[in-house]
């Protein structure tokens, strides 16, 4: 019991591996910043192609859609940063993360705007149509609005996993928390950095969860 | 407003003449609510010809969105924005397509809200109100953006018995104010009060047409008798 404990829960290591924990934290946290916003709008980029009225365009975004969430996502950012140079493409560890994460997290944002939009009725439209608006005032004003609110608790619950899964970004040397962690659990031979991580990490999601049930409840009810 | 040759709808030529009251009945399937919304290409026709207020609706060039902004529209179904209020519904339209500012805007809305009785109802949401007086927020919705034709698909179809006269008195309202409107609806009472003409259309042409009470009294065809006779048990 006490090997566990000087082996996961070690305060003092804990504190020593801090400022380099705390430090890497800040980074995933600029990464959810960058790539949360870029996979919202990207993903609504691909959700409104996939309802494009040209047959083309659809059956490209279907292809993307397709390839994008069958890769893993941790193939597509190695892939990303270790394929790119061999096209003369030179990407820096967080560029990688970046493209990979666009990639990855528009497909999946892209096919819950659409179910979301897919959601509203056709009278909406005929309405909206009916009194002048426009096929894109339609969709900003009417269509979009109660879309993404019928979809709120899908597009949260993606976003809790994209954050958790910005911690690949540590296989491309990226200092973000797991990364940090891992470091200072190889040199201080110790795995309480890992779980001080893990605690950051709950800190972070456990309120978005939470919101997250309770909002499911209420739009069950 | 004539067309020819649809698929759901043959041969169809009819006229309204401003400030009329046409009204369209018709077992379902018979194309009445396919003609109302071919008059603001809602529905596409393929072939023929609609006219509104002089300007051709079908030519190639026609600019859609201020020609519909011209013809109100009212559903079966309401179709009110659930996220807006009954202000903001009427006044999406004037904000976005007429580019009114937003005072102006409220008070057009207020005073269409105000017409079709439900001047206390503004901030109230959709599913704060019955629904008469959601289809009575939807007539002002389209009403605000003072339209010189209003279409009525079936407006109180969806509607609770008790409702339903509400929203008539609307609509009649809306008739002796010399609004041209054109009504897809089974109320035969209020075809019989307030209808200049009543069309009779089955299988997608229309079948008879004339003055209520003569097409209610005499109806010569067949077809037509038939039906009169079932929607006045």
């Amino acid at each position: 019991m006490d090997a566990l404990l000087q082996q996961f829960f070690n305060f003092d290591i804990m504190m020593q591996a801090s400022p380099i924990i705390l430090r890497g934290f800040g980074m995933t946290l600029l990464l959810c910043l960058v790539v949360i916003p870029m996979g919202l709008l990207g993903g609504l980029a691909v959700a409104l192609a996939s309802l494009s009225p040209i047959r083309t365009v659809r059956w490209i975004t279907i292809i993307f859609v397709d390839l994008f969430r069958a890769i893993p996502p941790l193939a597509l950012l190695i892939f990303v940063s270790a394929g790119l140079p061999f096209a003369d493409i030179r990407v820096s560890p967080f560029a990688a993360v970046c493209i990979s994460f666009l990639l990855n997290n528009s497909a999946y944002y892209g096919e819950i705007y659409r179910s979301g939009i897919e959601s509203i009725g056709a009278g909406q439209t005929d309405a909206s149509r009916s009194t002048g608006l426009s096929a894109s005032q339609t969709m900003a004003y009417v269509i979009l609005p109660q879309a993404v609110r019928n979809v709120l608790p899908d597009l949260i619950s993606n976003t809790v996993e994209v954050v958790k899964l910005t911690s690949l970004a540590s296989v491309v040397a990226f200092a973000e928390l797991l990364y940090a962690a891992d470091m200072a659990r190889s040199v201080t031979y110790n795995a309480s950095p890992i779980t001080f991580a893990a605690v950051l990490y709950l800190l972070v999601l456990w309120p978005v969860v939470r919101l997250l049930s309770r909002l499911e409840n209420k739009m069950q009810n | 407003m004539s067309y020819e040759k649809l698929k759901v709808l043959r041969g169809i030529n009819i006229d309204v003449r401003p400030s009329e009251l046409v009204f369209i009945i018709g077992p379902s399937g018979s194309g009445k609510s396919t003609l109302l919304r071919c008059c603001n290409r809602l529905e596409e026709p393929d072939s023929g010809e609609i006219i509104v207020d002089g300007e051709a609706i079908t030519a190639k060039g026609a600019n859609l969105n201020a020609i519909r902004r011209r013809i109100g529209m009212v559903f079966q179904s309401f179709n009110l924005y659930p996220h807006l209020t009954a202000g903001g519904n009427v006044m999406l339209a004037l904000r976005k397509v007429l580019g009114k500012p937003k005072a102006e805007a409220r008070a057009i809305a207020e005073a269409a809200l105000v017409r079709v009785g439900l001047a206390d109802k503004i901030d109230n949401y959709p599913n704060q109100l019955s629904g008469g007086q959601q289809q009575r927020a939807a007539i002002a919705r389209a009403l605000a953006l003072e339209p010189k034709i209003m279409l009525f698909d079936e407006p109180t179809s969806a509607l609770d018995p008790e409702l339903v006269g509400d929203v008539l008195n609307v609509m009649a309202e809306l008739k002796r104010s010399g609004m041209t409107m054109v009504v897809v609806s089974h109320e035969m009472r209020f075809a019989k009060a307030a209808a200049d003409r009543v069309v009779f259309m089955d299988g997608g042409v229309i079948v008879e047409q004339g003055a209520p009470a003569d097409l209610f009294a005499n109806p010569k065809q067949k077809r037509t008798r038939d039906f009169v006779g079932q929607i006045e048990q």
